[in-house]
């Protein structure tokens, strides 16, 4: 990352993401599921509007009435629904600007990933449109503002038949048609947003839409407290024979209405479109990104067990059927456009064993630009030499804490594309052949992925809880896993000195003849 | 999965921030669209400018030539005039316009929409609209004295029933 200013902003995300895992626990910090949290707040957006539909006047003259009877009257309840309503969206629009921000800060943007990015863009004009329209079925002073703001922005791209902007200049020339178009526009755009949500996941293998549990029940309570507490309000009625004066509008929503009221709707125009055309090319912006080649099987190698396309995190692998003469059914067949280089499946693939007796390490599908058997020669490499208690090889990811810091004489460190490209019988060849007396492993933390899911697999292979698991028989005082964003070099160097000194304190182990260090080169 | 105690407090911390955030920024700061003393006059018209040519009368020859169907007696172009709209306040002109017909064929309508603040108090309101073919001449010209009270929106458009420039 070559911006001084996006690195700045990014090591701050991260300081702030650690503050607040300190504060609130990692698993109920929304940070790490942002998109999730959007989703979630859709489907409360979604399931109260659609309660709202039943005491809801599609009228001009008792629309106002109908929100304001359940707002009063019924406020323990249709009040409540009301407020969730109004609250879950503003939710929705607050975690869905952060999900774009934190995805750009942390780089997750360009490359394979040019599809999530482009189609999130309709997206923000979706849920825009969807708020607004909303706003509108309220029918007081912030709709009428909304209402003939909107229509002369439509108006002044004279593509419309009819000026919009007459059906709202006085009282007579507003129908309840236009109240039944509204409330057919404030339904059929949320349903198109969430066809276009699924479209924007849809190269996402394994997509979040869930949060975890803590949050939802938190973030479910939160906006409940809040709905109760501080209920949302109408306006006074709409009169369009009066001109709108003080208005309490939703930020969250209206934040290019006073740009339109002041420089008008070319300016307000210009913005909006080009903003949204910017961020759409933004994944084709991102010059200098030299793209690595994508992961090859090969097929004398490959049993077509299918593990890879299980943990590929872009579903970038998928399996064929196969009619050649191994005997088995099917191989995995790499898709070129959806391959991140990460690695993943060249970790999951059971040929990626350096006990295996070959020549060279070969395995079922591999990097081209950082091979299975290049792994294994810098491993072999980089641990020649150590000397001292408690010697250490560091294994990491590239995006992660600066790994080169950790070297030393006891010390030896390799950074991988993503510590989800580490098969655990790795580890195992270091201790067995006694390349080193410990394994530490520092993955990016949850979350922060700049591929997606490498350190849950990390995590899952190494307590043996997923395939590739760690061998049981691997020590496991000898092998430690250390979450650490790029900003936490130190945080991890303490961690490796407190693991060395705890390598010191553990017996030596006895090991064969046979199995003392062999350097592989 | 169980909330460590020491989270509790951070929770209860963090959730009400978020809420909080929610809770402003959903109402507040407020906004003055329009100042409360002042009213507002908007102009708002769509109108179909006069034929370019007049019709003429067809022979029967010319009836002769086009099909059954379509044989009117009398054959009319489709373009019309562009429409000029100027306004006057207090005898200071604060809009002028032209606005050529919609439509592929320039048959279609001439649009206007202006949207100004005002003081509130008498003002002298005076529209004008040309939409034939006589560069020199206004077709249509009316004047009005009107007390605006604060808020109050008044709107000048055009009869099309009553062919008259309206103020409402």
């Amino acid at each position: 990352m070559s911006n001084p200013i996006k690195t700045a902003l990014r090591n701050g995300l991260f300081r702030v993401e650690s503050g607040w895992d300190a504060l609130v626990g990692r698993e109920s910090n929304p940070m790490y599921c942002l998109g999730a949290m959007s989703w979630y707040f859709f489907w409360i957006v979604g399931a109260s509007g659609l309660y709202l539909f039943i005491p809801y006047d599609t009228s001009a003259a008792r629309a106002w009435d109908s929100i304001q009877y359940i707002s009063t009257e019924q406020w323990y309840w249709g009040g409540m629904i009301r407020s969730l309503h109004r609250y879950a969206s503003d939710a929705m629009v607050l975690t869905m600007m952060l999900h774009l921000l934190r995805e750009w800060l942390i780089d997750r943007y360009h490359g394979v990933r040019w599809f999530a990015w482009f189609t999130g863009v309709p997206l923000i004009w979706m849920v825009f449109a969807s708020g607004v329209t909303g706003y509108w079925l309220v029918w007081d002073e912030l709709a009428q503002y909304l209402a003939v703001g909107t229509a002369e922005w439509l108006d002044w791209l004279g593509i419309f038949g009819q000026s919009i902007a007459r059906n709202f200049l006085n009282r007579e020339a507003l129908t309840d048609r236009f109240f039944t178009l509204l409330i057919f526009i404030h339904i059929a755009v949320p349903l198109f947003l969430l066809f276009a949500m699924w479209v924007h996941i849809l190269r996402i293998n394994r997509a979040n839409t869930n949060p975890p549990r803590p949050l939802v029940i938190g973030a479910t309570l939160m906006l409940v407290a809040l709905s109760l507490i501080y209920p949302a309000q109408s306006h006074p009625p709409a009169d369009l024979d009066k001109a709108t004066s003080v208005l309490n509008p939703d930020w969250f929503f209206m934040g290019l209405y006073p740009l339109y009221d002041t420089k008008g709707p070319a300016v307000a125009w210009a913005v909006a479109v080009g903003a949204s055309i910017f961020l759409s090319l933004m994944p084709w912006m991102a010059f200098r990104r030299k793209r690595r080649k994508p992961a090859q099987v090969s097929p004398p190698n490959c049993n077509g067990c299918g593990v890879c396309t299980f943990d590929c995190p872009f579903g970038a692998v998928v399996m064929r059927p196969r009619q050649d003469e191994s005997g088995h059914q099917k191989i995995a067949v790499v898709q070129p456009d959806l391959c991140t280089s990460c690695g993943m499946c060249m970790a999951s693939c059971n040929r990626t064993n350096p006990f295996l007796p070959s020549q060279k390490h070969e395995t079922g599908i591999d990097i081209p630009d950082f091979s299975f058997d290049l792994m294994v020669k810098r491993i072999s490499a980089r641990t020649h030499g150590l000397v001292g208690e408690g010697r250490v090889m560091v294994l990491g990811c590239e995006h992660g804490s600066v790994l080169d810091h950790l070297k030393g004489p006891s010390v030896g460190v390799l950074a991988l594309h993503c510590t989800g490209m580490l098969p655990p019988s790795l580890i195992d060849y270091i201790l067995n052949k006694d390349l080193a007396d410990g394994v530490l492993v520092t993955a990016c933390r949850p979350g922060e992925c700049f591929y997606r899911l490498g350190p849950e697999w990390t995590e899952l292979r190494l307590a043996g809880q997923r395939v590739p698991k760690l061998r049981g028989a691997v020590p496991r005082d000898r092998v430690r896993l250390s979450w650490a964003a790029s900003t936490e070099t130190k945080a991890l160097a303490a961690d490796l000195a407190a693991f060395r000194a705890a390598l010191a304190d553990l017996p030596k182990p006895e090991r064969p003849e046979t199995t003392k260090r062999r350097v592989a080169e | 999965m169980k909330i460590k105690p020491q989270h509790i407090a951070g929770q209860a911390l963090a959730y009400t921030a978020f809420a909080v955030v929610i809770a402003y920024f959903s109402a507040s700061p407020s906004y003055i669209h329009h100042p409360p003393d002042a009213a507002l006059l908007k102009l708002s018209l769509t109108h179909a400018g006069q034929r370019v040519d007049d019709c003429k009368e067809r022979t029967a020859e010319e009836l002769a030539k086009v099909a059954p169907n379509m044989r009117t007696k009398q054959s009319c172009g489709r373009e019309r005039n562009a429409v000029t709209l100027e306004m006057d306040i207090d005898g200071k002109p604060v809009y002028r316009h032209t606005a050529k017909p919609a439509g592929l064929s320039g048959d279609g309508r001439s649009r206007f929409y202006d949207s100004r603040e005002i003081p509130a108090g008498r003002h002298v309101i005076r529209a004008r609209m040309r939409d034939g073919n006589n560069p020199d001449v206004f077709d249509y010209d009316s004047e009005i004295v009107v007390d605006l009270k604060p808020r109050q929106v008044f709107v000048v458009d055009f009869d099309e029933e009553d062919k008259k420039l309206s103020f409402k």
